[in-house]
């Protein structure tokens, strides 16, 4: 009842909450970091466009005989063709059909991660789905998060989609194969990048060609040691 | 439209706090949105119109504050303009977002009977 006049109104009563839409996601993405950590996984958040070439990328990686055990969860919206790809090249993959859903989130990953033994893998690839909007939302507990952007979608991709770019710790600029038959510069993209990414990182590479595919391979191999030293240097 | 999920966890976190309350109904629900946090404002709007019913936000009025994003040097904490290169044309330190990734819920007005 108003406590002011006694009139018999209902009472307005102001609730102060100051938090984040994204608690819950967050409270459950700490959970999928922490579970990365423990096995000495680096985990990686992998975005882009679809058709992009995310799963051609790890194809790629598959290739290039790093040493790195990699397995991977693929999002989509129907079928497990991805998984499928990437099973046949010698990633143990599932996939994660979301149904309508535009991207994955903590929760989805978590559940992936009780049918994924960590023990004994050196790198797990969240491939996201294709999209340049939605996944940047989410914290899925990723080390990293790696945005897959194609020569083909033009130079100012960056510039119309800033949130994904932002949160990106390495953009991997694919299918470089095709730019003679492009109007399309690398300078442009990534003058782009740097109006989007405040310490932009970039590799340039071909999936196809295997052009570029190294320095993908040593940023892994890095980040993945990085890891293990970070873990040793916050035991110590 | 990731902007549903965004929705839902909105309501159920006032729905939460009108449990705690005792609350009959939520009169007024105000969030923030920031400009670079990926979140629309109109498709939450739609969003929310959508998914209140049976709720006690069914008649809630729903505020939203945009908040702009704005970039800003590490080191000497000069504002860059949007658009600019992010890194500072004095110190060449990279720059930070000092706001406007924000998607919170800020404050709640209640009924209670």
């Amino acid at each position: 009842m108003c406590e002011d006049c006694g009139c018999g109104d209902p009472a307005l009563v102001p609730v102060e909450v100051q938090e984040s839409l994204l608690a819950g996601n967050d409270r459950v993405a700490r959970h999928n970091r922490e579970h990365f950590l423990e096995h000495g996984v680096l985990a990686l958040n992998l975005m882009g466009s679809p058709g992009s070439g995310k799963t051609a990328l790890l194809e790629a990686t598959a290739r290039a005989h790093t040493g790195l055990r990699i397995a991977a969860v693929s999002g989509d919206l129907a079928t497990d063709r991805d998984a499928r790809r990437l099973e046949a090249a010698g990633i143990p993959a599932r996939s994660i059909t979301t149904g309508s859903a535009c991207h994955l989130d903590a929760e989805m990953v978590h559940h992936a991660l009780h049918h994924q033994a960590l023990a004994g893998l050196d790198v797990f690839v969240v491939e996201n789905v294709g999209n340049l909007v939605c996944p940047a939302v989410y914290d899925l507990g990723q080390n990293a998060n790696v945005v897959v952007l194609s020569v083909t979608e033009g130079e100012d991709k960056p510039l119309k989609y800033p949130v994904m770019f932002r949160k990106a710790d390495l953009v991997v600029l694919t299918k470089i194969d095709l730019l003679p038959h492009l109007d399309v510069s690398r300078a442009a993209i990534e003058d782009a990048l740097a109006r989007t990414m405040p310490e932009p990182a970039v590799i340039a590479l071909s999936a196809k060609t295997g052009e570029g595919v190294e320095r993908w391979v040593a940023w892994l191999a890095a980040r993945h040691a990085g890891l293990a030293a970070g873990t040793a240097a916050a035991g110590s | 439209m990731h902007e549903m999920s965004i929705v839902q966890a909105l309501l159920d976190r006032v729905e939460a706090e009108a449990e705690a309350h005792a609350a009959s109904a939520v009169v007024v629900v105000r969030v923030a949105i920031g400009t670079q946090s990926g979140v629309e404002p109109d498709l939450v709007r739609s969003a929310f119109d959508l998914a209140r019913a049976g709720t006690r936000c069914a008649e809630a009025e729903l505020v939203i504050r945009s908040v702009e994003a704005v970039w800003a040097c590490v080191a000497c904490a000069r504002p860059l303009a949007a658009g600019e290169r992010l890194r500072c044309p004095r110190c060449g330190a990279p720059a930070r977002l000092a706001s406007g990734d924000e998607i919170l819920l800020e404050r709640l007005e209640l009924e209670v009977a």
